[in-house]
């Protein structure tokens, strides 16, 4: 029976509390915050970092990669490739983007389940990511939060078999965008709710108890997306759920993570579910698709360490005025220090090992691992000047520990000031790099780092991702 | 090999004055040194059979950089980071050794002011290449590279940050002392340690007053073979060790560099006695020149040349040995502090110091008895550098 073995979640350090928008904008800002990429981060790093996340957690490598989204860095560029790069999978792998609806994460998740029971693939990781953007003052700015989560899909070691699925598509225009569109736009309320979402969901649940043969009272969890807490609330009103059954959607922790909040939901069932337990859970947007799971015995493994509610509180409060910089919301002065090189991508596409996925390169007669310099491969080992002896070594799941640093006022950042150093990796190695997500005063010489995929300096034209360190949480 | 030593001297040495020189060209800079070395040498620009001039931004090929007219001589363009004007140096001093010429010059030119930043752009930030970046160089500036190793330092030496900068700020107020009384120098001001330690920091741990500035400028040096030199002037300056030594990045890639000295310095200064026949440096020099781009670097280089005992610079930095009245001055003109780093411009820069130093012509910066003299650059950055380490002495 196919269902979910592994799943990893990723969310930003950083919270924006909704107080915070409240007292720039002078009205009423809501309780709890939003979890805010940080400004080197996006739905691809985001989907990363929850990719190997999972596999950590004991994903099996996976043979497919689903991408969901809504706000892919491209427009016409395929953003799962990139996941599956930097999450180091082989080349035979199927990637694809689900993207341009807030069902996304529900679809990749019934069309990797599907697959997986035609037999077309053993393993398959979807990745839910999403990083949506409101306008200012706005309800989607207090509402929208960032993350991502990573389920793999497969036949062997299932934490939850997905045991039935129903689906509906609805031709229903309640939130939305353009192509012009930077900010989504959503119907009046009460038209959205009577018309659109609560009948919606109503007939998609009827529909899969039914097919199932199943009643809402054989679950013990009952996980499912909403657009805000009051559309939450009323559809367990509708249906008179019992709200000790209703995940807590997380939107007052982290806000609502679109195209990743509903799979975010159903990792935070599991975090708690017993074996046996029966688990309904329902993606929304243009539609529904709702399954049945069914807990087994393997959740215990699982559980060993929590996979959402440690990740639920941020570690550091940012602005107002961060948030409107990281997002690209105001434009702030530019650096006075003169502009670097343009990239390369026939540089980038000879280097692609390294800056995708970290890996430098062992010596095979003495040992050293190193990491290629200058986007230049290196040729005769730094250590022995043997030519040419050399495996591939991967540097991005080694620990590693600060040697020096510096806080650099002058390093171009959105998140001023710099900082940057030398890291020295677990088992040989060394690399200088920049640090991301780091308290300054907390950075001592010796404390121990851990590699993270971000966004490098704005290039103009190409998404320049590479790795950064920061220290282990 | 019996290397340089004795085979040439300098007969002629000009330098620009240095700073922010808005109505100055790179034209303008060279004309303004090179005619002072000329006329220091009593020679004209027709005398002169070869030509190599160094810098890193202001200039593609000779052809871009021939304000003298020098008409229809070898004449090529020479960049080494921040030892450029020492290459060109030492291409020029290998050229008249080899008798191909006996008399060459040597120009060190940049201006850097041009760009309307206030930073030193392209190489200096690691991962780029002029035709296209992978994108993957840390955006670090290189002063942060450099507070790499006072972080290092402190750390490995037990120094709490803030007496490492009170004791850096002291090589900072020497050096303005020594730039005050220079008219050549960008800055000419005194400084005080507490302004130094409450300077806006720029690359934690080193502040405004640990960094060089942004400078242009020029100076050039007359070679001729050592034993026509006399013909010239009598007190020509004879070159005894002309060393240049790179780094393959070994620093930056393996864990036994220890960020509190720079390899390149070490081996580069240790090749340059050899050459001069120097067995005690601390003794034997009368002056020297160092590259003190950062405060921090100044104090590495007291130990990777030998002048202090490793790990213990600060003792010595404390007994104002390296002060004009010390035991062996550095810096004597204001160094990179006072003359900022026009980088293809520094090397000969400190040259002429040295020169004037051992002809006995520093004025009120005038150092002892003097002998022998030493410069020094490392371009690039901790873990990753290019040295040259240069000896000149006024006897033959």
């Amino acid at each position: 029976m196919a269902g979910i073995t592994s799943i990893g979640v990723y969310i930003p350090i950083y919270r924006l509390n909704r107080e915070e928008i409240g007292k720039v904008w002078g009205g009423r800002g809501g309780g709890g915050a939003k979890a805010v990429a940080g400004y080197d981060e996006d739905t691809v790093t985001m989907a990363v970092a929850a990719a190997i996340d999972c596999l950590n957690r004991g994903g099996n490598e996976a043979d497919g990669l689903f991408l969901a989204t809504t706000s892919a860095p491209y427009r016409e560029k395929m953003s799962a490739g990139i996941v599956a790069s930097a999450a180091d999978f082989k080349d035979e792998c199927q990637a694809a983007d689900f993207t341009d609806s807030l069902r996304a994460g529900a679809a990749a998740l019934k069309a990797a389940c599907d697959a997986v029971k035609a037999g077309s693939a053993k393993n398959v990781m979807v990745v839910a990511a999403d990083t949506r953007l409101g306008a200012a003052k706005g309800t989607f700015e207090q509402t929208l939060g960032d993350g991502a989560v990573a389920i793999t899909v497969g036949k062997n070691s299932v934490i939850a078999e997905i045991e039935n699925s129903y689906s509906l598509f609805s031709e229903f225009t309640d939130v939305w965008r353009t192509s012009e569109d930077k900010f989504p736009k959503s119907a009046e309320g009460r038209f959205v709710d009577d018309v659109g979402y609560l009948p919606i969901m109503q007939a998609v649940i009827e529909g899969l108890l039914k097919k199932a043969k199943l009643e809402i009272k054989d679950f013990s969890k009952i996980v499912y997306y909403a657009n805000d807490v009051r559309q939450h609330a009323g559809l367990t009103r509708r249906l008179k759920l019992d709200k000790e059954k209703v995940q807590d959607p997380l939107f007052s922790d982290i806000g609502n993570t679109g195209a990743a909040a509903g799979l975010l939901m159903l990792a935070a069932a599991l975090e708690k579910a017993k074996p046996n337990d029966r688990i309904l859970y329902v993606g929304y947007g243009d539609g529904a698709d709702a399954f049945a799971l069914k807990v087994t015995d393997e959740i215990k493994k699982f559980q060993k360490s929590p996979v959402v509610s440690n990740k639920l509180t941020g570690k550091i409060n940012i602005t107002y005025g961060q948030y409107l910089t990281w997002r690209g919301m105001v434009p702030v002065e530019a650096s006075t220090l003169p502009e670097r090189s343009a990239i390369s991508l026939q540089s980038r596409w000879r280097e692609r090992k390294t800056i995708l996925a970290l890996y430098g390169v062992k010596c095979k007669k003495c040992g050293a691992p190193q990491m290629n310099q200058l986007g230049q491969n290196v040729r005769v080992c730094v250590q022995c000047q043997t030519k040419d002896q050399f495996e591939p070594y991967k540097f991005a799941d080694k620990k590693a520990k600060l040697f020096t640093y510096s806080v650099d006022q002058l390093m171009p950042t959105l998140n001023p000031p710099g900082v940057n150093g030398v890291v020295d990796f677990e088992g040989g190695g060394r690399l200088i790099v920049e640090f991301t997500d780091c308290e300054i005063d907390k950075l001592k010489v010796d404390m121990v780092m851990e590699m993270t995929f971000r966004k490098m300096f704005d290039t103009k034209s190409i998404i320049n991702y590479f790795w950064k360190a920061k220290p282990v949480e | 090999m019996d290397g340089i030593k004795n085979k040439v001297a300098i007969v002629g040495m000009g330098c620009s004055k240095f700073g922010e020189r808005w109505d100055k060209g790179v034209e303008d800079l060279i004309v303004e040194a090179a005619y002072e070395a000329f006329e220091d040498a009593g020679i004209g620009p027709k005398d002169v059979q070869a030509a190599w001039i160094g810098t890193v931004f202001s200039g593609v090929s000779a052809i871009t950089l021939s304000p003298l007219q020098l008409q229809y001589i070898p004449m090529t363009r020479v960049e080494n980071m921040c030892a450029t004007g020492s290459e060109a140096m030492r291409a020029a001093s290998y050229a008249v050794a080899a008798g191909v010429c006996d008399i060459a010059l040597a120009v060190g030119v940049e201006k850097l002011k041009d760009s309307g930043a206030t930073g030193v752009k392209g190489p200096s930030i690691v991962g780029d290449n002029q035709d296209g970046s992978s994108g993957i160089g840390p955006g670090y500036s290189a002063p942060a590279s450099f507070a790499y190793l006072a972080t290092r330092y402190f750390h490995d030496f037990g120094i709490k940050p803030e007496e490492g900068k009170r004791l850096l700020a002291q090589i900072a107020v020497k050096n303005h002392h020594n730039g005050s009384l220079n008219p050549k120098a960008h800055f000419q001001n005194e400084l005080t340690i507490d302004q130094v330690v409450n300077a806006p920091i720029i690359a934690w741990p080193l502040g405004l007053y640990d960094c060089c500035g942004v400078s242009d400028g020029a100076s050039v040096a007359v070679i001729t073979r050592a034993d026509m030199a006399k013909k010239f002037r009598p007190d020509p300056i004879y070159i005894k060790a002309l060393q240049i030594t790179v780094g393959a990045r070994q620093g930056a890639m393996l864990q036994d560099y220890d960020f509190t000295h720079m390899e390149e310095n070490v081996r580069g200064s240790k090749l340059a006695y050899a050459e001069a026949g120097i067995k005690d440096p601390r003794k034997e020099l009368s002056c020297a020149e160092v590259h003190d781009c950062f405060s921090i670097h100044e104090m590495i280089v007291y130990e990777d040349l030998g002048f202090a005992k490793r790990g213990r610079a600060r003792e010595d930095i404390e007994a104002g040995t390296f002060t004009l009245k010390g035991e062996l001055p550095v810096n004597t003109d204001g160094g990179l502090k006072c003359f900022g780093h026009p980088l293809g411009a520094s090397g000969l820069r400190m040259m002429y110091e040295v020169y004037k130093q051992l002809q006995g012509k520093a004025g009120p910066r005038q150092v002892k008895n003097p002998r022998l003299g030493l410069t020094h650059n490392l371009g690039g950055n901790a873990g990753t550098g290019v040295c040259s380490c240069n000896i000149v002495g006024n006897e033959k």
